[in-house]
């Protein structure tokens, strides 16, 4: 047999289940889910995310307090919400969605959120090429830049694109495998990076670090022309900032494969290691760098992990780019191949992985990147919110689950109107209330699950849900 | 052979760590600590890649 043959032998042979429930004999244990959770939030956007506390003046106190109390809301969301229905289901969310809401539906949404999930990937494509550039003296794009600025820039993004691509090419497995390798490695270089360069700061004891953490690094002034953060911002932002993925029940792919609903709980590996540590860590290197550049409002993340941490640091941009970047692109595959289930996961992942890196080498989409994760999350929380409602309420208020599938239609107007109404709720909230977009979510979900179970209630036929019938899975 | 290539994978781990505290401490040098980092690196990929997915692979085998 040639390699070729091979290869694509192995490429079709890639199953992830996508219209079918999850086997018993296909889960996975508690190490597959703490790897994945603490190599995906351990990553590229953790050296965007950590400067931005310190750019928009947090206090070391608002911070410690504010990531604490967001990061364990995040975590309970992943359990009790997504994990509770992934455990139920089985299914993906672009599955299950189809049932409630119909094909029709289903196609607008997830061309919606494969986007999404392709500037998301994209733009940690993008960081990485940060690191991978240094070498090569590769001219850095700077905040206002908004297309590529060199050959070597496209070059290089193509390269890590194609790398990415390929390896989500061969599913979850190979992904995970990945991700539990670099997890424990990426932290020790995020901690052992801030604390190389603490001397420099004029931390030379560990009595010194929370004076200087409340006068220097987080001294609760922002940047000229940045907003000022307080105990809430942050709060909100650790919370929501995966709204996408656990209340937007996106990470319904991931845990469907756990035996139990509990082990939503993994993700706290992610947000206290990720979205606790390495913010902090990567909060101190950008501080140093504002202090040894006099102020300089350019950023790059892979110079600077290579000036605190060397080949090291600059390597670990690079791979944390690379493993937030490869589950995305995994998502965005599923979510593109929910369209047409025939077409074979590796071919749509090839194709997503192309169109990520053509986005990838325009540096304005991780200039944007705030915006564009809390708006990621905040246009999948209604479906969520559709979701665990359908899953755990309807049938206990006397209505039908999965309506799309019982009726046969195209499309259920239920859904279509809460997503409607929900986001233009939000939209009003920011625009004539001006509330940051960060804060929306809270109000925005109990909006959305208001508007369901109304419209739910007006357009379910009484008839079609007494002959309704449900299968149950029990593992 | 596992438990000793798990040791070496652990041991690379503290010299990717440790060395930072050692400047922190003014013991040794900024330089010093970045070259004994990428050893660190290069030994934790290659010796960790050897168990770390067997033993899921052994996890899922058991279920």
């Amino acid at each position: 047999m040639s390699s070729t043959q091979n290869l694509k032998q192995r490429l079709e042979a890639v199953n992830e289940y996508e219209r079918t429930p999850i086997p018993k004999n296909k889960l996975k244990g508690w190490k597959s889910f703490i790897g994945t959770y603490a190599g995906e939030h351990t990553a590229g956007t953790e050296f965007v995310l950590g400067p931005l506390f310190v750019a928009h003046g947090a206090s070391a106190g608002d911070l410690v307090s504010g990531l604490i109390v967001g990061n364990i809301l995040a975590v309970l969301s992943w359990a009790f919400l997504t994990g509770k229905v992934a455990v139920k289901t089985r299914t993906t969310l672009y599955y299950q969605l189809e049932k409630i809401a119909g094909n029709r539906f289903t196609l607008v949404y997830n061309l919606v959120n494969a986007a999404l999930f392709c500037f998301l990937a994209g733009s940690m494509i993008a960081v990485s090429a940060t690191a991978v550039g240094i070498p090569f003296n590769l001219p850095m794009p700077s905040l206002t830049d908004v297309y590529p600025n060199s050959v070597g820039w496209v070059v290089t993004v193509f390269g890590i694109g194609a790398i990415t691509t390929v390896v989500a090419m061969f599913g979850f497995n190979v992904i995970s495998k990945f991700a539990n390798i670099a997890a424990p490695w990426m932290i020790m270089i995020f901690i052992a990076a801030a604390v190389g360069v603490l001397p420099r700061l004029g931390i030379n004891s560990f009595s010194d670090f929370w004076p200087v953490a409340e006068t220097t690094i987080w001294n609760g002034v922002p940047l000229e022309g940045q907003s000022k953060f307080t105990f809430w911002h942050i709060m909100f932002f650790a919370w929501f900032c995966n709204m996408g993925m656990h209340i937007g029940m996106a990470d319904m792919s991931l845990l469907r494969y756990a035996k139990k609903w509990t082990y939503g709980f993994s993700s706290a590996t992610g947000m206290f290691l990720g979205h606790f540590i390495a913010w902090m860590a990567s909060g101190i290197l950008y501080s140093l760098f504002l202090i040894e550049s006099k102020g300089s409002l350019v950023f790059a993340p892979g110079p600077i992990a290579y000036e605190a941490a060397g080949i090291a640091g600059a390597v670990c941009v690079v791979i944390a780019g690379w493993t937030t970047a490869n589950p995305t692109l995994y998502r965005a595959g599923l979510a593109i191949q929910s369209i047409n289930p025939k077409w074979k996961t590796w071919k749509v992942t090839l194709f997503v992985g192309l169109v990520t890196t053509i986005a990838a080498c325009f540096p304005a989409l991780v200039m944007q990147l705030l915006e564009f994760v809390a708006l990621y999350g905040l246009i999948l929380m209604p479906l969520g919110a559709v979701i665990f409602l359908d899953v755990f309420v309807l049938r206990k208020m006397g209505l039908a689950s999965n309506y799309a599938e019982l009726t046969h239609s195209h499309f259920n107007p239920a859904v279509g109107i809460t997503w409607v109404i929900s986001l233009i709720f939000c939209l009003g909230l920011n625009i004539y209330g001006g509330i940051e977009i960060f804060f929306l979510g809270l109000p925005g979900w109990f909006v959305a699950v208001i508007v369901y179970l109304i419209a739910s209630k007006v357009i379910q036929k009484k008839s079609l849900i007494k002959t309704a019938t449900y299968t149950e899975l029990n593992y | 052979m596992k438990s000793l290539l798990k040791i070496i994978s652990f041991i690379a781990l503290a010299v990717t760590l440790v060395p930072s505290f050692l400047v922190f401490k003014g013991i040794i040098t900024p330089e010093l600590s970045k070259t004994l980092m990428f050893i660190g690196t290069i030994v934790w990929f290659v010796s960790a890649s050897f168990w770390m997915n067997a033993s899921d692979e052994n996890e899922e085998a058991e279920n």
